[in-house]
């Protein structure tokens, strides 16, 4: 949109910001009255209203009839902010909170739902004079990551292959359009390509991802993949809590006979776990998503999942992602229980650790079925303490769930030494779940050790935890059967190397079996952002990435194994469709990308964000040593996961 | 008569009955908007009227509500600062002070001083306009010092 958009191409063109067409909402008359004085004073359109439900009506009947909405923040009809989150996901207008109440908290939770600006009854008119700096400001930015989004879109796909359809919408605003186009692989690409960029256009795309992200995930979740439509889709994020529950259920059910619907899931675990994601209020599931983000933010490199701060969006890639994984495989007992632990995770960790709460969702939901719930829960929690940015932690959350179910759990807490971990990851994914988990919690630390690896592989194990102890290596039964256990045994030993994304892997059941490579793609896409995830089919492999790719962001360095693993993984991913074990060659590839440095972004999908994804392929390399090459997809296939499953 | 009104006005100030946002209405009150700031004072009176009442009501329960109270109350700082009712803001703010505490006598007493505030401002605000409307157009006050 340009400047002239805003003037709504009509008389004004060059006497912009006169014209300006304001919708003024505010239950007080008299405040009412005063504003529309005063904005009439700044040459203005004004339209006024009391009730809140008239000015959405008004709205909607014209989305461009507006170009800026002030609204009060206490009205008796509805919430000011709910008004505020309303009309910025549904028609991306500017929306200007004004309140008697000059409280910090509540000026932050106007930041939070979206506000541009925040002013303090009574307004003066200088304030007044400025409000047209947000229009523009924000059609500019549209613009520009409409562009932005689209390069990056092709960018993606070129690397990534399939990632996602371009998402080119910018994952903010675009992400709105992507979402509607793809909806999942949209979303996945839009954060992706927020996170490219997520410095700049962090803090508009931010609120906007997550939220819209959420609501575009729930919605689509309800709907089914097949029927999201955009407009259903907006209506359902309307219903957000609503859709939460149900969609949860629902993914969890998904998930569960996502046998042949891994791709599916994938996409919907992308798309669901957005809105499960989101469904948590921001924070709980919002920060899983975030976690993947956040995370990054840290890393920097890390984005898939964080990519830059966009918080939000990771976190709804994240929280897909986990979702995806852990729905898919055994979350659905646990999954509630992830979510729990993710939202545990939450609160401990800030925005960086936002991807950690990923993870913690993760393996909750990956334990949670089997074991690990009450590990993971555990897991992750410790993860968020320990990191901010550390997405480790959560992975490490992970682990500790998958470490209930193998022996190795003790090594996944400590697991710096990641690498090691993998190792035993290995054996442990033999050894059950168990190892699985351990070896994941190692990963979690790892990751911050930039073994990332290792706790890649460790988380794997971890995800394995239920399917560990079964699969230990079988990596295709398990795969199959549980998602995201069925992975683990796989991949048991590998997933748990990408113990990030391995919880989430271990649905993927390694993709081998599943769709692997396919979820991974699908993960990455889901993963957002960063996380090359690979929107594993089984979409547990997206989950495993965001891990992955959480702990990897968190470790800047890791970031870059991630990067180098998500390359790794995704190439895995790829890979994995034609087989797995071209997945786990890449995987071994991008382990060694990825322990070592630096993401080397083998496969050079993800690029940006794939570092969950190497951080996956390394797990997946290492646990090559299963040589269940699916399981090592695994680690990418986390993503695929959801395929798998 | 432009003088005594000027007069009124800035000891209505320095009492501080009135504040800074009030200049802002008479700033606003043009051609296009003779009687601005008439206009918005008698609007302000006839909506609080039904916000002092509904406080009134809620005063009387037993036990008080405070969240409701505050809420009320909130409205009503709202308004009263829009117009740059000063004392009567204080007021507010006082009193939400003391719904914050749950202190109940602190709460009825400050009322009972808002609502004194709120008549004596009533009826001087009626006065000043009654003699700006014979003064003629209002001219720009001249900020109080």
């Amino acid at each position: 949109m340009t400047v002239e958009k805003i003037r709504g191409g009509n008389e004004n063109s060059d006497n912009f910001p006169v014209g300006l067409r304001v919708l003024a909402v505010d239950d007080d008359p008299i405040c009412l009255k005063l504003l529309e004085t005063l904005l009439r004073k700044c040459q203005y359109h004004v339209t006024t209203t009391s009730q809140a439900r008239m000015a959405l009506k008004m709205i909607r009947e014209n989305k461009d009839r507006f170009d800026l909405v002030i609204s009060d923040v206490h009205m008796p009809d509805m919430d000011g902010f709910k008004l505020l989150e309303l009309v910025g996901l549904e028609m991306d207008l500017p929306v200007i909170m004004l309140s008697a109440n000059s409280d910090p908290k509540l000026v932050m939770k106007g930041v939070t739902h979206g506000a541009c600006d925040y002013l303090v009854k009574p307004v003066r008119i200088e304030e007044l004079r400025n409000i047209w700096q947000h229009v523009i400001r924000r059609k500019k930015f549209d613009s520009r990551n409409q562009n932005r989004s689209a390069e990056q879109a092709k960018s993606y796909q070129a690397s990534g292959e399939g990632h996602g359809s371009a998402t080119t919408g910018n994952a903010d605003q675009n992400g709105k359009f992507n979402r509607k186009r793809k909806d999942e692989e949209d979303e996945s690409e839009d954060n992706g390509n927020e996170s490219e960029d997520p410095a700049t256009q962090k803090k508009p795309r931010v609120v906007w991802s997550i939220e819209l992200h959420r609501k575009f995930v729930a919605a689509v979740n309800q709907l089914g993949i097949e029927k999201a439509v955009p407009k259903r889709i907006l209506d359902l994020m309307n219903v957000e809590g609503l859709t939460r529950e149900n969609k949860y259920r629902l993914y969890l059910k998904r998930i569960s006979s996502v046998a042949t619907q891994q791709a599916n899931m994938v996409a919907a675990l992308g798309v669901k776990d957005s809105p499960f994601m989101h469904i948590a209020p921001f924070e709980g599931l919002g920060d899983f998503r975030t976690l993947a983000g956040p995370g990054r933010l840290a890393n920097a490199g890390l984005s898939p999942y964080a990519t830059g701060g966009m918080l939000g969006r990771l976190n709804t890639p994240a929280n897909v992602n986990l979702r995806n994984l852990t729905p898919s495989a055994l979350l659905q007992p646990t999954h509630a229980q992830n979510i729990t632990a993710l939202g545990e995770m939450h609160p401990v960790l800030p925005p960086t650790n936002q991807n950690p709460s990923l993870f913690q969702g993760m393996p909750s939901s990956l334990e949670l079925d089997q074991l690990q719930q009450n590990k993971c829960a555990t897991g992750i929690v410790n993860f968020n303490a320990i990191d901010d940015s550390r997405m480790y932690t959560a992975s490490n959350a992970f682990t500790d769930t998958g470490a209930a179910i193998g022996s190795s759990t003790s090594t996944v807490n400590g697991i710096p030494g990641n690498p090691l971990m993998l190792h035993e990851n290995s054996q442990q994914t033999l050894s059950g779940g168990g190892g699985f988990g351990s070896h994941s919690s190692h990963n979690m630390t790892s990751f911050s050790l930039e073994s990332l690896t290792a706790g890649v592989y460790g988380s794997s194990n971890l995800l394995d935890p239920g399917s560990a102890e079964s699969c230990k290596m079988q990596p295709n039964a398990v795969l199959s059967t549980d998602p995201f256990h069925g992975q683990l045994p796989l991949n048991g030993v590998r997933e748990n190397n990408f113990s990030n994304g391995s919880y989430l892997h271990n649905n993927p059941v390694d993709i081998s079996s599943t769709t692997m490579a396919l979820p991974f793609e699908d993960s990455r896409e889901m993963q957002c952002q960063e996380n090359s995830y690979i929107p594993a089919n089984g979409t547990v492999s997206p989950l495993s990435r965001s891990l992955d790719q959480d702990s990897e962001i968190f470790n800047q360095k890791t970031g870059m194994f991630i990067n180098s693993r998500v390359t790794g993984g995704a190439s895995n991913l790829m890979q994995k469709n034609e087989n797995e074990k071209l997945a786990t060659e890449s995987r071994a590839r991008s382990s060694d990308n990825f322990l070592l440095e630096q993401p080397k972004s083998r496969g050079g999908f993800i690029p940006r964000n794939y570092d969950s994804l190497d951080a996956m392929m390394n797990a997946m390399i290492k646990r090559e040593q299963d040589e269940t090459i699916p399981n090592c997809d695994f680690g990418l296939d986390d993503y695929s996961f959801g395929a798998a499953m | 008569m432009q003088r005594q009104l000027a007069n009124m006005k800035q000891s209505l100030f320095d009492q501080g009955y009135l504040d800074e946002q009030f200049i802002q209405l008479e700033e606003l009150q043009d051609d296009a908007n003779p009687n601005f700031v008439e206009e918005v004072v008698t609007l302000y009176y006839r909506d609080s009227a039904r916000l002092i009442q509904n406080l009134e009501q809620a005063l009387e329960k037993n036990p008080l509500d405070f969240g409701k109270l505050d809420s009320y109350m909130h409205q009503f700082k709202g308004s009263s600062s829009s117009i740059g009712a000063k004392r009567v803001k204080i007021e507010c703010t006082q009193f939400r002070e003391y719904c914050r505490t749950g202190n109940a006598e602190g709460c009825k007493k400050t009322f009972q001083q808002l609502k004194k505030e709120y008549a004596t401002l009533k009826k001087k605000l009626e006065v000043y306009f009654q003699v700006a409307r014979q003064a003629g157009p209002v001219e720009k006050a001249c900020r109080p010092k």
